[in-house]
């Protein structure tokens, strides 16, 4: 049955050896008003049922192997070499646990080390972290790590409004039980007004780039105003744009997170995807989760270990900077097999590709009556069209030609009712182009 | 003389810090025992000049490989100096606890306070009854 | 030998990916807005694979490795599992599908749900939580606004076992709660008495882990229960034993409110080094308006005798909100799916009972050549001092690397803090007998060696990729990234 490998002659002689006579023997300890309860549970499968019903499942969902995908909002449909999933599926790797164990864990270890050192690359910061669950906590992350920083002295932490609206929600429940205000992020408030709420009360300052509506906001010159009040600058940003545009480090941030899944890793209905979080130097032994650092062993050769450990759980207990216990380990060596395959000329390329066909698209919808592209700043793939007639009913219309549309902006933003959110990247062909614009045209006023 | 150095001039606390008393300011560190129990301290996380900080509150913490612990100020006061050099050179704590391994000065606030610390013996015991 | 950094490997201008020509006309690109350098190495296809394929090898995994690793139950991971989750119709879903058009993928979390609570007697389960700790945040702000909503302000604490994993007291000060520590009795079980006097209005609720860290079926949990509800307070379970309890007892029956599933333990989803996990958490009536959301209900019922009903996404009434984007680590609940529907329910009872067989079976082995505290029938794991009468130079973390010449992975070192030089072993069910004898014999020629030879186990180990690794260099001279310097911000 299942993966159970004793023989009855195996588990009879251990059951002896333990000195009882029957399984049951063992939960003595167990109350027994409520030992060994019924359970209304399915018959087991064999392997190859298994897989059929979950190959019927699985077909049961419109997806980006059958459908033309226009939406992204936080979750993109790029290429992933076929050695990204050769990789992380080697049993050493797949198999293992957190790198407890130095000597046995090397592979690991300096695996997320040039994970560390390629986000530390494409942010411009000094210190990544061994990564988050994903883009939202690692935000809540930071969060934690600028009250620290100013020694919870400060309580105000404010938020643009066009960070991920999922990644806001994510901050307010980590932080509900804490003395500490979540502003900016009520209305339409830009960064300059976002700036006129910087105070001597402010821990941190956070803005997305490119934003939530895919637009890269001119950060310069941002950061030396949220640093005359000593707060924190935070900026969540998409990693596949960084191989075009500024980074983080340069635009002046303290703290860089966001979401991984870019670089590598499947649509996979949200998860499991990879948090990724970076800071400063000086900064280092406020973050939170674990980092490897470079070390030597006792012959003097080169290694890798877990360090900054006494930030920990396990250690600091009640006093840890968070509670945090894992990382995303596999998807943060998914991210390090793409960097490393896709290299510096690949990623600028990917990054072109999503530019231009994003652009093109956006042109030929300006064609369209009654369809208008958002274009009061420069995007990067994805951006925002007003429709002819509320999003719900152009994404059923597209759906039955097998396009699935773009993002339906009404659902989080009262002003923008009719916006769609619309997402290409380099796995959309200029034919899914063209006929995801006919598609539309047909919906023409 | 016990296992661990407790000179005489200072007064301990119960969380293995020292205070030397010069006027109306002092010295704070933590005891040798402290160091020993610790190991190889790493970083020690310093407040700033002019912080101010009750009789028992937390300025600060102290990190070996595996272990951490938070600094307590013996009495209240003001941090006047803070040990620059920790911050490249923790270590030093391990070397020389009482000297070099200092780690904050303070103006106190109110000297009666110092009448609640345990003088050099009855801090030597309490390292004895810990071992 | 060591592996050069793939930085070391680079040489400009190489690629390692092929890609299109770009088919559409270009656009200009704004060019105050891009930067002038990308730090990424170059490298080609076989270097990329020949590197971290020799990384590969610099680990142990469960694949080559025993790996009794005690509170990470490290069990075989069934590759059929690899393979489903990777299935397009999961793997290229779009997280923010209309309901529609997933109605295959909310099937399955519906029907994981249902099966987890059914397992652990709680009325609903959230899917939501990345991780075991993850889970711990969730159960705590449920409690707090459980209490909250009441008008129950005073609670401000929540009790913890000093046997309790690190998580637990962190994650009760993440959600604003004062954590505070309960010593524990002489058998290792929380102390009666010490609880009954914490206990009182002010008490928000305890977490404790069942069976406990010392790997022991609490007798009394029923008195401790009853002792925290009687204040007013709530019971929080820590489920990372959950692989003893399978068929065995309901946590939710005993009458905990709360506690988080790890996918990543009982339901086999493998551990990748660290991560991805899953923390689902399971809540009685008491507590289910508050579970963290979306979770997935039915909200269609179907229309005819064999169709199937319309699942959708509802927030729960009081929820604490959104723990994470989108619908937590899917590609995890995919393979616990998988995991349960291989073993059905009496094969979940089997494993319950195979894995507290086999470390029952290691505990009678070798207690007479190491002290084990707390010496009764265990659970799926024991914990045992790793430290020798007369041998004072010998510690557990010198046990511990000298298994590794034997081709064993450490048991945990070091926890539960409440024993000296502890090591906890939990070999888990998927373990053969030969597997165990060998590992046994090991200990006992181990236990040999420290008598003997000492050094042999101070210096250990001998077989590794590298040997002890300098930690206290590596804390004090902060090497993070290999990167060249950075150029320095703008605004610097």
């Amino acid at each position: 049955m299942g993966y159970l490998p004793h023989t009855d002659a195996e588990r009879e002689e251990m059951l002896s050896a333990i000195g009882v006579k029957s399984m049951a023997d063992l939960f003595e300890a167990v109350p027994a008003s409520h030992r060994f309860p019924s359970l209304n549970m399915p018959e087991p499968l064999s392997e190859m049922e298994v897989a059929a019903e979950l190959q019927a499942l699985s077909e049961a969902n419109e997806h980006a192997g059958d459908f033309a995908l226009f939406r992204g909002a936080g979750a993109y449909h790029h290429f992933v070499p076929s050695i990204v999933n050769h990789i992380i599926q080697r049993g050493e790797f797949l198999t293992a646990y957190t790198p407890y164990q130095p000597e046995v864990s090397q592979g690991t270890l300096q695996a997320i080390f040039e994970y560390q050192s390629m986000m530390c690359a494409l942010l411009g910061l000094d210190a990544a972290n061994a990564s988050h669950y994903d883009g939202a906590t690692s935000l809540a992350e930071a969060v934690t790590m600028a009250l620290s920083v100013t020694k919870g002295k400060r309580k105000k932490i404010i938020l643009s409004h066009a960070i991920h609206p999922q990644y806001r929600e994510v901050v307010r429940t980590y932080h509900q039980g804490r003395d500490v205000r979540i502003v900016g992020d009520g209305g339409r408030a830009d960064i300059a007004d976002l700036v006129d709420m910087l105070d001597e009360n402010t821990a941190m300052l956070a803005v997305q780039y490119p934003n939530f509506f895919g637009q890269i906001d001119d950060l310069r010159g941002l950061a030396e105003k949220v640093h005359a009040v000593g707060a924190l600058f935070v900026i969540v940003t998409n990693p596949m744009a960084l191989g075009l545009f500024k980074s983080p480090g340069e635009l002046g941030a303290d703290i860089a997170v966001g979401e991984g899944q870019p670089l590598g890793i499947s649509l996979g209905f949200g998860g499991p995807y990879l948090g990724f979080f970076a800071t400063r130097q000086k900064y280092v032994r406020k973050i939170a989760g674990r980092i490897i650092g470079e070390t030597v062993d006792a012959d003097g050769h080169r290694a890798f270990v877990m360090t900054l450990r006494p930030r920990e759980q396990d250690i600091r207990r009640d006093k840890a900077t968070s509670n945090i216990c894992t990382n995303q380990g596999l998807m943060a060596l998914a991210a390090a097999v793409y960097l490393s395959a896709m290299g510096k000329n690949g990623l600028r390329k990917v990054a072109e590709l999503n530019y231009h066909k994003a652009h093109y698209t956006a042109d030929e919808i300006d064609k369209l009556n009654g369809f208008e592209v958002v274009r009061d700043k420069p995007f990067f793939n994805e951006f925002i069209v007003r429709c002819p007639v509320p999003v719900e009913q152009v994404n059923a219309h597209l759906i039955e030609q097998g396009i699935i549309g773009g993002y339906d902006l009404g659902q989080d933003y009262a002003h923008l009712q009719d916006h769609m959110l619309v997402c290409v990247t380099e796995t959309n062909s200029r034919a899914e182009i063209d006929a995801f614009v006919s598609a539309l045209a047909e919906l023409q006023k | 003389m016990g296992k661990w150095k407790t000179p005489d001039d200072l007064k301990y606390t119960e969380s293995d810090e020292w205070i030397r008393v010069e006027g109306d300011t002092a010295t704070i560190g933590i005891t040798d025992y402290a160091q020993t129990q610790l190991n190889d301290i790493v970083y020690v996380e310093l407040p700033d000049v002019g912080d101010t900080f009750d009789k028992d509150g937390v300025f600060g913490s102290i990190e070996s490989v595996k272990a951490a612990a938070d600094l307590h100020l013996p009495v209240g006061g003001e941090v006047v100096a803070v040990n620059d050099g920790l911050e490249d050179d923790p270590e030093v704590i391990n070397a020389d606890p009482y000297g070099n391994g200092w780690i904050i000065k303070i103006k106190i606030a109110d000297a009666s306070e110092l009448d609640s610390l345990m003088d050099a013996a009855a801090y030597a015991k309490l390292c004895e009854e810990r071992d | 030998m060591t592996e050069p950094l793939i930085y070391e490997i680079s040489a400009s201008g190489r690629i390692g990916v092929n890609l299109p020509q770009c088919d559409v006309p270009e656009s200009e690109l704004p060019s105050e807005l891009m930067r002038d350098e990308l730090a990424l190495p170059e490298v080609s296809e076989l270097q990329v694979v020949r590197h971290f394929t020799r990384l590969s090898q610099r680990n142990f995994g469960i694949d080559t490795t025993f790996y009794p690793l005690g509170s990470c139950t490290m069990k075989y991971n069934p590759r059929l599992n690899e393979d489903v989750a990777r299935y397009d119709g999961f793997a290229k879903l779009h997280p923010l599908t209309d309901e529609a058009g997933a109605q295959g993928a909310l099937a399955l979390m519906y029907q994981l749900q249902t099966w987890l609570a059914e397992l652990s007697g709680f009325s609903r389960v959230s899917l939501m939580p990345a991780a075991g700790a993850h889970g711990e945040l969730a159960g705590i702000l449920m409690i707090r606004k459980y209490h909250a909503d009441r008008g129950d302000t005073k609670r401000t604490k929540i009790l913890v076992p000093n046997s309790a994993h690190g998580t637990n007291p962190a994650t009760v000060t993440m959600a604003g709660f004062e954590a505070v520590e309960l010593p524990s009795d002489e058998n290792g079980d929380v102390d009666l008495e010490a609880l009954r006097a914490a206990c009182d209005d002010t008490v928000a609720g305890m977490m404790i882990t069942v069976p406990s860290t010392l790997g022991v079926f609490e007798d009394q949990i029923l008195e401790v229960i009853e002792a925290v509800h009687a204040c007013g307070g709530l019971m929080y379970m820590d489920g990372a034993n959950m692989n003893a309890l399978m068929g065995i007892v309901k946590p939710g029956e005993l009458g905990f409110d709360v506690m988080h599933y790890n996918l990543h333990k009982t339901f086999s989803t493998p551990h990748g080094g660290g991560g991805p996990g899953s923390g689902a958490v399971g809540v009685n009536e008491k507590l289910l308006p508050y579970l963290p959301g979306p979770i997935v209900d039915i909200v269609e019922a179907p229309q005819a005798e064999e169709a199937a009903p319309l699942y959708g996404w509802v927030m729960p009434e009081k929820s604490i909100g959104r723990v994470k984007a989108f619908h937590g680590n899917f590609g995890m609940h995919i393979r616990a799916y998988a995991y349960i529907r291989a073993y059905g329910g009496e094969g979940l009872k089997a494993v319950s009972e195979h894995a507290v067989l086999n470390a029952n079976y290691i505990r009678v082995k070798l207690h007479e050549a190491y002290h084990v505290p707390y010496d009764r029938i265990c659970a799926h794991e024991f914990v045992l001092e790793g430290r020798f009468k007369g041998v004072d130079e010998v510690h557990a973390l010198d046990i511990s690397k000298r298994l590794i010449d034997y081709g064993f992975h450490p048991p945990t070192n070091y926890f539960p803090l409440i024993v000296h030089e502890a090591l906890m072993i939990e070999p888990t069910e998927t373990e053969d007998k030969v597997t165990l004898d060998a590992f046994i014999d090991a200990m006992l020629h181990i236990a040999k060696e420290a008598h003997e030879n000492p050094e042999l186990l101070r210096s250990a180990p001998h077989e590794a990729p590298v040997s002890r690794v300098d930690e206290v260099r590596a804390a004090k001279q902060l090497v993070l990234c290999c990167q060249p310097a950075l150029p320095q911000a703008e605004t610097d």
